[in-house]
């Protein structure tokens, strides 16, 4: 059973169907001790990252990730919900994140290195390129995902780095530390690869269970 | 690097895909689920639903299509047509489309896009844009309601205001290609593009890949909308993708 943190900021409506789609059975919910029951959690996310933020705190679901990270079970944010995992962001000021990673979010430049106008968000499919293998990443051949975000982390660890995309500037897409993971793109978007990626953090889950 | 997308359009009525579409292997080609999935198949990198719904008890329906497709699809779609008020995009929103198209509501209210923008975040919110060029002028004006209520506005002005105001993505028609088959309008799409931070979506006037090829080598466009080709068989998602592919524009 894997559990959706419902904090008012997610398109849960996405994530949860596509869950349906690979057989994994789901709840959706703000509350800590109904998601304790679960053996993995997502968090969605879509908005802005001072909102998002104010909500978790408002619910005491930072503390509840916090506990949750600590106990050994998977953790996967997707889109907001993977720059909420870093230390802070710049997105409309200055802003503590969950702090899970390093790194700090900072906005996509608008122009690439060559002076080439960028636009902004990064929207669309990209190509995935691969950094370092992990459960997570099992039997993706086809690397292309569904990107939107204007914001992305920067001078994250190297090891934590799993998989990037070129926008101008090396933009994380997968990142991994432990049992805390992260999507920049919308897996759930990314027809039969972000099934696939979903269908491997369902099975890493079921096996940190077994470790546990 | 970025991918080009290509972007199919089905028209909806009354929760039925109309305008004639002819997919011979399917059991019900007015079925918008069973044509979604058909054009996902393909490699459709994205789907706009317009619904073009007269009646109310139409425009309800078109909440149950769009809750059918999320639940069958993992691509990203977009609804247009009928949507008002905020209210209105709350309700196609959270039935699981990933953005909404808006068009003659926007440009009566543009209020309406800070909005939408403010409450979903601007990669929920499309601005379709149907642009005629004026002589009298000398550049392309803004219709509404389809496309027949010239207004005082002009594409590029506009177009600027909207991402302004918070549009994510413009949504790009020309009156004047629509339907010829004879290319995408590549001065207008270019102009748009150079005007604006946000992806274009160029629509009208595709009738083979060529077209599509020079949309985005030319004229720089994000992406290219089609509907008739598509739904008429004359070309394949596919097929098109693999001619970009052989030009060397970088497609999924």
């Amino acid at each position: 059973m894997i559990g959706i943190i419902d904090y008012g900021m997610g398109n849960l409506f996405s994530v949860s169907k596509a869950l349906e789609r690979i057989g994994v059975p789901y709840i959706i919910s703000d509350s800590p001790e109904e998601l304790n029951k679960t053996k993995g959690v997502i968090l969605p996310g879509v908005g802005a990252f001072k909102d998002a933020m104010a909500r978790l705190q408002e619910k005491e679901l930072d503390q509840f990730i916090h506990q949750y990270v600590d106990s050994g079970r998977p953790l996967l944010g997707i889109c907001l919900g993977m720059q909420l995992l870093f230390e802070e962001s710049e997105e409309n000021g200055r802003f503590q994140g969950l702090g899970l990673l390093k790194g700090r979010i900072v906005r996509i430049p608008d122009r690439d290195q060559n002076g080439e106008r960028l636009k902004v968000p990064h929207m669309g499919w990209n190509k995935l390129h691969f950094h370092q293998e992990a459960p997570v990443l099992h039997d993706i051949q086809d690397g292309y995902v569904y990107f939107v975000h204007s914001y992305y982390a920067d001078g994250i660890d190297e090891q934590a780095l799993l998989a990037s995309a070129e926008y101008g500037v090396q933009v994380p897409a997968v990142v991994g530390q432990g049992n805390v993971s992260g999507m920049q793109f919308h897996p759930e978007k990314s027809s039969a690869t972000g099934m696939q990626l979903l269908t491997n953090f369902a099975k890493a889950m079921e096996r940190s269970e077994e470790l546990l | 690097m970025m991918t080009k997308r290509i972007i199919p359009c089905l028209d909806v009525k009354e929760g039925r895909v109309v305008k004639g579409v002819q997919f011979v292997e399917l059991r019900d080609a007015g079925d918008p689920v069973e044509l979604a999935r058909v054009y996902d198949e393909q490699g459709a990198d994205e789907l706009v639903f317009l619904d073009i719904s007269a009646s109310v008890e139409g425009r309800k329906t078109m909440v149950d299509v769009v809750q059918a497709v999320a639940s069958e699809l993992a691509i990203p779609f977009t609804v247009g047509g009928g949507i008002n008020a905020l209210d209105d995009m709350k309700r196609i929103l959270r039935a699981g489309a990933d953005k909404v198209s808006l068009n003659t509501a926007a440009v009566n209210n543009p209020a309406l896009i800070n909005e939408g923008a403010a409450f979903f975040g601007s990669q929920c919110i499309v601005i379709a844009i149907d642009a005629k060029y004026d002589e009298s002028i000398g550049t392309w004006r803004v219709y509404t309601h389809g496309g027949r209520t010239p207004t005082e506005r002009t594409v590029l002005d506009w177009a600027e205001e909207a991402v302004e105001r918070g549009a994510g993505e413009i949504l790009l028609t020309s009156m004047d290609e629509d339907g010829s088959k004879a290319g995408f309008d590549l001065a207008l799409t270019k102009a748009v593009g150079d005007a604006v931070s946000v992806p274009v979506i160029a629509s009208g006037g595709a009738g083979n890949a060529q077209h599509f090829l020079d949309v985005f080598t030319e004229a720089k466009a994000d992406a290219a909308l089609a509907a008739s080709i598509f739904h008429y068989k004359e070309t394949g998602v596919g097929e098109v993708k693999q001619f970009l592919r052989n030009a060397e524009v970088n497609v999924r």
